[in-house]
């Protein structure tokens, strides 16, 4: 009986802060980020919505991001997708091919620990459509890097649009080697498998890769922010 | 204004707003022909055969196949239409081509596909096959 009590009192004290933290946080990305993200599924997600939107889409952002890394980024964010986002309106023709234009590109807002924490409960509640995510998918087997990165630069032509390392590889796509920490590993399995499905128009176009390149591919992207990319 | 002048004004009126709309017409007619297939081109392939179509895009500094340049003559006369059709829909290996030329089929439909043809026939200034 009083264990019971203390129990129901020791949840409330833990459930009522990060509920709090919650409503705090989606205050926040009400006033501060909806300008630029879509915190809801675009009821129109045609080509248009590539060519206006201001930021990637954030409504599946719970089935998509570690919170660790959540809450680590947006005190200090790093930049992500070499060009921006859309890349299209970031390029210019250079000397020998086109090339990023630096000056159309802002930093990052910033957000203080407390908010940061906030927003990143906010943001994990947003789990999007049901079955967007096949979790439970990856099934976790050893993936060698030499064959990981085999598949990942020469076989697949991923690396065409993605870095698997700082300064090597296209750059019309977000950056991969802190994609482990920052991805969760069933979204990286169900985004591989079939891009359309997030993101109808987006400019990734489905690989059609078989059961054990998205099992690899996976285990390899995983793996490279703790090997640091190689 | 007696009537005769106030309807030889409105006559005069609707003469030039009617060639304005006739001139409109025209240019989105011409554009149109080529703009949606360019609006795809610039979201889709720009990323790899460049702003300038001519096989120099953003991502090509490290990649071990060049693009094709769509905009050379000679190169793209070569390559038949079906071949286009193919190495678009299925990508660059279903026509004996690098990987790194990947396949549109599940994001462009088969129409946008055969628009693209035309668009990349126009780009290169080199007649269909
Ligand atoms: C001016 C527009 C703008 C505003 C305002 C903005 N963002 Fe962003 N956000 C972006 C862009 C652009 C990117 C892509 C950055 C990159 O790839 O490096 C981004 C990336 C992100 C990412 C990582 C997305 C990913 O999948 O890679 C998160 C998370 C994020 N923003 C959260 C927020 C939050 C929370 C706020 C409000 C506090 C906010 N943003 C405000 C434009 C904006
Ligand atoms: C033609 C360019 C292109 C190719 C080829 C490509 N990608 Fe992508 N990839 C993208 C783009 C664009 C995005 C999403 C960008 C955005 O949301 O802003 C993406 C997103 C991803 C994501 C999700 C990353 C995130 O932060 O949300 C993963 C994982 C990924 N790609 C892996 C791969 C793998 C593995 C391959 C090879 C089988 C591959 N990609 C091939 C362009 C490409
Ligand atoms: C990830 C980079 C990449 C993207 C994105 C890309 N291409 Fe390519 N494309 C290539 C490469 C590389 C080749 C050269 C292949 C070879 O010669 O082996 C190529 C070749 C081609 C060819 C010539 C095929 C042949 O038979 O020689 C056509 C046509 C073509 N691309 C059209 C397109 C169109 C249309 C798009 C946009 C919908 C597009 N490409 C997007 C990389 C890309």
């Amino acid at each position: 009986m009083k264990l019971h009590i203390f129990a129901a009192l020791s949840f409330g004290l833990i459930a009522a802060p990060s509920v709090a933290l919650a409503s705090n946080g989606a205050d926040i990305l009400k006033s501060q980020c909806m300008s630029c993200h879509a915190t809801v599924k675009p009821e129109k997600a045609g080509l248009d919505h590539i060519w206006e939107r201001k930021g990637p889409d954030l409504y599946y952002a719970g089935s998509k991001y570690n919170k660790s890394w959540l809450v680590k980024w947006l005190q200090d964010p790093i930049r992500i997708r070499p060009a921006g986002e859309f890349y299209r309106k970031h390029v210019k023709p250079g000397d020998k091919e086109d090339v990023v234009d630096e000056s159309t590109l802002t930093p990052h807002v910033k957000l203080s620990k407390t908010d940061a924490e906030a927003v990143a409960e906010a943001l994990m509640a947003l789990t999007g459509p049901v079955g967007l995510v096949n979790k439970g998918a990856f099934k976790n087997e050893k993936v060698s890097m030499t064959m990981g990165a085999m598949f990942f630069n020469k076989l697949r032509g991923c690396g065409a649009c993605h870095m698997a390392k700082p300064g090597t590889g296209g750059l019309s796509g977000p950056e991969l080697y802190t994609g482990g920490e920052r991805l969760q590993a069933d979204y990286i399995y169900s985004y591989i498998k079939d891009p359309q499905k997030f993101d109808p128009h987006i400019w990734m176009p489905t690989l059609n890769l078989a059961e054990p390149d998205l099992q690899r591919l996976t285990g390899y992207i995983l793996q490279l922010s703790a090997s640091e990319g190689k | 204004m007696n009537t005769r002048q106030r309807v030889s004004a409105f006559f005069v009126m609707s003469l030039a707003s009617a060639s304005c709309f006739l001139y409109a017409g025209k240019a989105t007619a011409a554009d149109d022909q080529y703009a949606q297939a360019a609006h795809v081109y610039d979201t889709y392939c720009v990323q790899c055969h460049g702003i300038n179509r001519d096989g120099k895009g953003l991502n090509t500094k490290d990649m071990s196949v060049q693009p094709r340049d769509h905009s050379d003559p000679k190169g793209m006369a070569d390559i038949p239409d079906d071949e286009l059709h193919k190495a678009i829909k299925e990508g660059g290996l279903s026509v004996n081509k690098s990987v790194l030329m990947p396949a549109w089929g599940n994001v462009l439909t088969d129409e946008e596909i055969k628009e693209m043809v035309v668009y990349l026939r126009h780009v290169c200034q080199c007649g269909p096959k």
